[in-house]
């Protein structure tokens, strides 16, 4: 493009990460490094009971007989486990009782995260679990949700206050043994959110997790366990940020799905992790396992995904399809620009019969960025009449930037039907230089065609997050064709 | 309202445009003629300020401004509509959508308020029946899989929406049926007010029997080498330009 375009495009640059800030808070933290003494250490500071130690260490011997995977079209820098804080969390009182109790720096931290922890100054239907570094500070509604039964509570409550819920679900759809970084978390992992819609519960707000990583030269390591039981319904929505850091942190999360007979859950990501500088440098390492079990007749997982942050994501949200009849989803806007590095995807196991899965990946890079889908989609021998439809999609703005298609089909059952669609498009100069001729600017017609493109996935955010979104994608986009 | 002067324009080192001087007056109506390649559509371009075609020399004065320091979006927040030969498709993006962010774009210009969704689709929906344009075409992608006629009645149906001073139409009447060609020019003419000026650009006489021009001029090689009042597209149409050719050729020679 010309050298006015160019002039023009580097001015918008300056639209920096908005969530880049650091806040003062008094924090507990536990020496550098990793080892048994360190996992059994977290544990104690979280007066765990026994069982969940077992399951730290059994997970924390595994990991130590593993390597870190290189299969991913990525590049990785060796990360170093002894130079990494395991536990950081905000000194508190024993336990937040009320709102009153919790540091002021702390709430303002999440009212400038425009996540206010005060209930009666929240969006209306929704309920917020605050995780800052390894603890939940609090979590709003959970009386009101209560009253149906629902039990939405961190992590920590959950394996004090529903021991056998908990026992009875965690690790059951991602075992310590998955991989590598579920390895390591579930040895390590310190809070996350926890929650349970009983028989026959349509969930009355939208629940969500914040993630906040404040501390420096910290992991955050975070477990969701979520439970639809049968005929329940639930929506949830995580979102994330960071403080900008010339380091890069690594967040290496779990989280697990289970979906009971003719139970729906719908899971939702804006993730928007530090992303680095221009220069690539910090940056989070975002290496997340979530998976779902559809293990019902009939019932549905569906997760949304919208990717703009980290300096490296590698995350694949998967069904396992057991239950007949049982529909899996994953919708994904994935945005790499400047240095960003994304491999992502999903997993589709078709085990039960008649079950559906659908693939709708939309992949944008720009600047440097490198972005590859991978997905898989099996079908094992019972699975009659499974069905799956993948759409995957790449759109590039610049020519510095690469988008990479990684599709694995693998069909044991000749009744199934699989469809694959791929495409690649660039934002033309032509299309960009008939928006201006129509007075929309050069950025206005990048966020048009980019939200254009986005549309089907945000349309499946919920309504309260789908305008956020769009913003969201229009900012990490600023600056980047040229 | 327009003055071309000495205008020189090259593609890659090629010079496309050799001197052009061209003036436009409030209320008036251009036809530019000329054969393939001559650089008519260059001309459009440049004036709607398409980077890839370089300036060499001359200026541009639009409303008693320097046409050619203006970034495109400006030109047209300040009346300029290009109507394209061949208009682009934006995949994923409404009508209703593109539309609307253009029309508040150019309303932000003159300190007017954004339209409400309701006064919006209120405008389309009139502006719709006035040039005659299929409802159904409005509510999808931005000219995706439009026919070429549907392409062409679209241009004009944006050209009704943002109200141009100056429209330049790059061949909008090619590849029209005939009803399609009386639908475009109705468009035209009742989007047209006294004061605004329109520059179409065609290969045929036909559509100068719906919008009637005060000026014809043919463009050949870069430059323009005949102007004359409405009765010269008659005689382009009867002869062809090889008679004009020949005269240039023959003026060059001696
Ligand atoms: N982007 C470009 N790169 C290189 N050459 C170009 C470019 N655009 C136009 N040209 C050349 O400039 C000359 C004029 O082209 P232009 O499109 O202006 O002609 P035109 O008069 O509009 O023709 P037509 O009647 O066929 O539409 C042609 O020789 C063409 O090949
Ligand atoms: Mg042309």
């Amino acid at each position: 493009m010309g050298k006015d375009k160019d002039k023009i495009i580097s001015e918008v640059t300056s639209g920096e990460y908005k969530y880049g800030f650091y806040s003062d808070i008094e924090m507990e933290q536990i020496p550098k490094g990793l080892s048994e003494d360190v996992v059994r250490i977290i544990s104690k500071k979280k007066n765990e009971p026994d069982w969940l130690l077992e399951f730290r260490l059994k997970a924390f011997r595994h990991w130590q007989t593993m390597k870190m995977p290189e299969w991913a079209n990525l590049i990785i820098p060796k990360i170093n486990y002894q130079d990494i804080i395991f536990y950081s969390a905000p000194k508190q009182k024993a336990k937040y009782e009320s709102i009153d109790d919790i540091d002021p720096e702390l709430k303002k931290t999440f009212d400038k995260l425009g996540i206010p922890l005060e209930e009666q100054k929240h969006l209306a239907g929704v309920a917020v679990d605050a995780v800052m570094d390894s603890v939940s500070v609090k979590t709003t509604f959970r009386e009101t949700l209560a009253e149906s039964g629902i039990i939405f509570c961190s992590f920590s409550d959950a394996v004090k206050e529903y021991p056998d819920l908990v026992k009875r679900y965690m690790g059951t759809v991602v075992p310590y043994t998955d991989n590598f970084f579920a390895s390591l978390n579930s040895a390590v992992f310190s809070d996350g959110s926890f929650c349970y819609i009983p028989k026959g519960v349509r969930c009355p707000m939208e629940l969500s997790t914040y993630f906040r990583i404040n501390a420096a030269s910290t992991g955050q390591f975070e477990r969701t366990l979520l439970v639809a039981d049968e005929e329940s319904y639930v929506s949830y929505l995580e979102g994330c940020t960071a403080p900008m850091r010339d380091e890069n942190q690594l967040h290496a999360a779990i989280v697990e799905i289970i979906a009971e007979n003719n139970a729906e859950v719908k899971y939702s990501t804006v993730q928007n992790w530090y992303p680095g500088d221009k220069n690539g440098k910090g940056g989070i390492f975002n290496f997340v396992t979530k998976r779902g079990l559809c293990r019902g007749e009939n019932s549905k997982i569906s997760w949304t995904q919208i990717e703009t942050g980290s300096a490296i994501t590698w995350k694949y949200p998967s069904c396992i399809l057991k239950g007949d009849n049982s529909t899996g989803e994953f919708y994904s806007v994935a945005v790499v620009n400047n240095h960003q590095q994304a491999d992502t995807g999903t997993k589709m196991i078709h085990i039960g019969k008649n079950t559906k899965s659908t693939i709708v990946s939309k992949g944008i890079s720009a600047g440097q960025g490198q972005n590859s889908y991978r997905g898989l989609v099996k079908v094992l021998k019972n699975a009659m009449g499974a069905r799956n439809y993948s759409q995957c999609d790449s759109l590039l703005l610049g020519d510095k930037c690469g988008a990479h298609t990684f599709p694995y089909i693998e069909v044991d059952n000749q009744t199934a039907i699989v469809e694959h669609e791929a495409t690649t498009s660039k934002i033309g100069e032509d299309q960009i230089f008939y928006c201006n001729q129509r007075g929309i600017s050069t950025e206005g017609a990048i966020g048009l065609i980019v939200n254009g493109y986005a549309r089907e996935v945000i349309n499946k955010l919920p309504m309260e997050f789908a305008v956020e979104a769009q913003k969201l994608l229009q900012i990490s986009l600023e600056g980047s064709v040229g | 309202m327009l003055a071309i002067e000495n205008l020189k324009v090259e593609i890659d080192g090629k010079k496309i445009l050799k001197g052009i001087s061209l003036e436009v007056k409030a209320g008036e109506i251009h036809a530019i003629m000329g054969p393939n390649g001559s650089g008519k559509s260059t001309l459009a371009a440049v004036l709607a300020g398409r980077e890839f075609a370089m300036v060499t020399e001359g200026t541009v004065t639009y409303m008693g401004k320097n046409l050619l320091d203006m970034p495109p979006e400006e030109r047209s927040k300040e009346g300029i509509f290009l109507g394209f030969q061949y208009p682009i498709e934006i995949p994923g993006v409404s009508m209703v959508n593109f539309m609307k962010t253009a029309v508040n774009e150019h309303r932000k210009h003159k300190g007017l308020e954004p339209l409400s969704a309701s006064d919006f689709l209120k405008m389309m929906r009139d502006k719709k029946e006035l040039v005659e344009i299929d409802s159904k075409l409005a509510n999808r992608s931005v000219n995706e899989g439009f026919s070429g006629g549907e392409k062409k009645k679209n241009e004009i149906f944006q050209m009704a929406m943002l109200e141009p001073e100056l429209a330049i139409l790059d061949e909008t009447d090619s590849g029209l049926d005939i009803d399609a060609l009386r639908i475009v020019a109705n468009g035209v003419n009742r989007i047209k007010r006294p004061d605004t000026s329109a520059i179409v650009i065609t290969h045929y006489q036909r559509l100068l029997d719906f919008i009637v021009p005060d000026v014809v001029h043919v463009l050949y090689d870069g430059r323009i080498v005949k102007t004359a009042g409405k009765e010269l597209a008659h005689e382009l149409e009867k002869k062809g330009y090889d008679w004009i050719k020949k005269e240039v050729d023959k003026n060059n020679l001696s």
